[in-house]
């Protein structure tokens, strides 16, 4: 991987005048990649991190990890099904899977009832959707190799040789 | 006057007069320090689970003099694979409390009083007095900024006399970070194998080497039997707190270091082995991955320190930059105690390394990217003031 995606990833407010002085690649050049991957998608945002654990955010309260199994369509797979699910709002990941379902989904709603609407109303009664099996979450420990606890202090003496 | 109880010998050694300076920055609040000399990372979880699981399964024992089995026998693979380098799993190794340990053996076992030492200046604290605490007369070879800091073939046919019995060598060095390429090693080897001069070679550094690949001391042609090979965990795999180091070298010598270490030490903690056995057999992934960010630190610092008129060397290796302070015409510790003062950033005086440096201040880069930015936006309106 280029490495000026390997440093946005690691803080996107690094900036190219940064990313240059760290990497010895010419700014203008950092910024001519930077929109190159922009424009190519593989550069997709710029956000920050937050541990949901400590703040309150009354669309999200609750999350569930859902198993769905789908019925796969001719020529199509399970493209267009899965397409037909992640384009809900309340749907923040939505993988395919090898294994005893299809579909793994990440849904978030304001409460347990939301969540359960979601799934009642909106999944389950699809064509090809052939069952569901929700799991809410309880705790996140770590997401995307992020642990959800506050930075460790530096137990080094201050000064040593 | 009351006698002292304290041997002449240890009377005589230089108190560090730097200490009073580490005393204040010890002493202080929210300093953002460019004055440790070791990594900012926590040692790798796979390796402290290692030692954890150790303790667990009731590993709390002593282990062999020498350390354990397993353990010499990963680091001799290791260094087999890495650089071609043979030693006798038995006969050839012998693990350590970190290099310093392996160094004070080192110089006991070798030394008889009156034979000469050679060390560079400037150069890691501890090599010249364990030096002369061995009985040692020590030449210490002056380097000078001019050239990088480098000691050359010439330098050392002016220092060795029929007396030299030995040279401490460390490359990459602390506090200057430079290293040296294979043809200038084979230069350096040839004067001091002219003259049967021993080498100890403190390499903790190795895998911190930015340039160029590192060419262990004991690789050189004809070096093997004259060279003590010291290398450790503390700096490549962030375990300087675990105290683990080794030295390899010919039988003889390996054998009288052992018969001081078996009287003194005994052994490293078990604990401490078990967790370098993880560190060399496991990933390596954080080892690179660490050494990633340290070069990438190198070039943002050495940047911003020439920028601002502190000039410097780009180190080969290490984590260390040793800039020159002479353009603010103060001298190394009014420089670091002000700044200190003024910008909460501390750095150590280049006098802790030789008392010749006191137009230098040794930065450490192994701090987070977004302090290391601060402290460097802080220097830089320390320079703009003065």
């Amino acid at each position: 991987m280029d490495v000026i995606l390997e440093l946005l990833q690691k803080d996107a407010r690094i900036t190219p005048q940064e990313i240059s002085k760290l990497t010895r690649i010419k700014v203008d050049e950092v910024k001519k990649r930077i929109k190159k991957y922009e424009k190519e998608g593989i550069l997709l945002g710029y956000r920050a991190v937050v541990n949901k654990e400590m703040v309150k955010d009354k669309e999200s309260e609750v999350r569930a990890l859902i198993e769905v199994k789908v019925a796969p369509q001719k020529d199509l797979g399970f493209d267009k099904v899965a397409e037909r699910i992640y384009s809900f709002p309340e749907v923040k990941s939505c993988y395919l899977l090898s294994g005893s379902y299809d579909l793994l989904l990440v849904v978030e709603g304001r409460d347990l009832k939301t969540v359960s609407r979601f799934v009642s109303e909106k999944l389950s009664p699809m064509e090809n959707v052939r069952g569901t099996v929700t799991h809410f979450l309880l705790k996140k420990y770590k997401e995307d190799g992020i642990e959800m606890k506050s930075a460790e202090e530096d137990r080094r003496l201050a000064i040593s040789y | 006057m009351k006698k002292t109880m304290i041997s002449h010998k240890v009377e005589q050694m230089p108190p560090s007069g730097i200490r009073v300076f580490f005393d204040l920055v010890l002493g202080m609040k929210d300093v953002i320090s460019l004055g440790v000399g070791e990594p900012d990372f926590v040692t790798p979880w796979h390796i402290r689970e290692s030692a954890i699981y150790s303790i667990e399964e009731g590993y709390t024992s002593y282990t062999s003099n020498k350390g354990l089995v397993k353990l010499r026998t990963y680091i001799t693979q290791d260094l087999k694979k890495r650089f071609g380098l043979h030693y006798d799993v038995d006969e050839e190794i012998l693990i350590t409390i970190g290099v310093s340990e392996a160094m004070d053996l080192a110089l006991r076992a070798l030394i008889n009083p009156g034979d000469g030492v050679i060390v560079c200046s400037p150069g890691y604290v501890s090599y010249a007095p364990i030096a002369e605490l061995a009985g040692a007369d020590v030449h210490r070879i002056i380097l000078r900024p001019d050239n990088g800091f480098k000691v050359t073939p010439e330098m050392l046919r002016q220092a060795i006399t029929p007396g030299t019995k030995a040279m401490v060598f460390n490359y990459p060095c602390n506090p200057t970070g430079v290293s040296y390429t294979k043809k200038e090693l084979s230069a350096i080897n040839r004067v001091l194998e002219r003259h049967g001069v021993f080498v100890i070679s403190d390499e903790v550094y190795d895998e911190l080497t930015y340039d160029f690949s590192h060419t262990p001391f004991a690789t050189l042609p004809g070096a093997r039997e004259r060279t003590l090979y010291l290398n450790g965990f503390s700096k490549a795999y962030a375990m300087t707190g675990w105290r683990v180091g080794y030295a390899c070298g010919p039988k003889e010598v390996i054998a009288a270091m052992t018969k001081i270490h078996q009287y003194t030490i005994m052994c490293v903690p078990i604990m401490s082995q078990m967790a370098a056995c993880e560190a060399v057999i496991g990933t390596r992934k954080p080892v690179e991955e660490m050494k990633r960010e340290y070069q990438r630190r190198r070039e943002f610092v050495v940047d911003r320190l020439n920028g601002m008129g502190l000039s410097c060397h780009k180190p080969q290796g290490t984590f260390y930059v040793f800039p020159s302070v002479k353009k603010t015409k103060m001298n190394a510790m009014d420089f670091a105690s002000r700044l200190l003062k003024e910008k909460k950033v501390a750095v150590v005086p280049g006098t802790a390394f030789g008392p010749e440096y006191d137009g230098h201040i040794r930065i450490s880069f192994a701090t987070g990217f977004d302090k290391l930015k601060e402290a460097m936006d802080r220097m830089e309106e320390f320079m703009d003031e003065i």
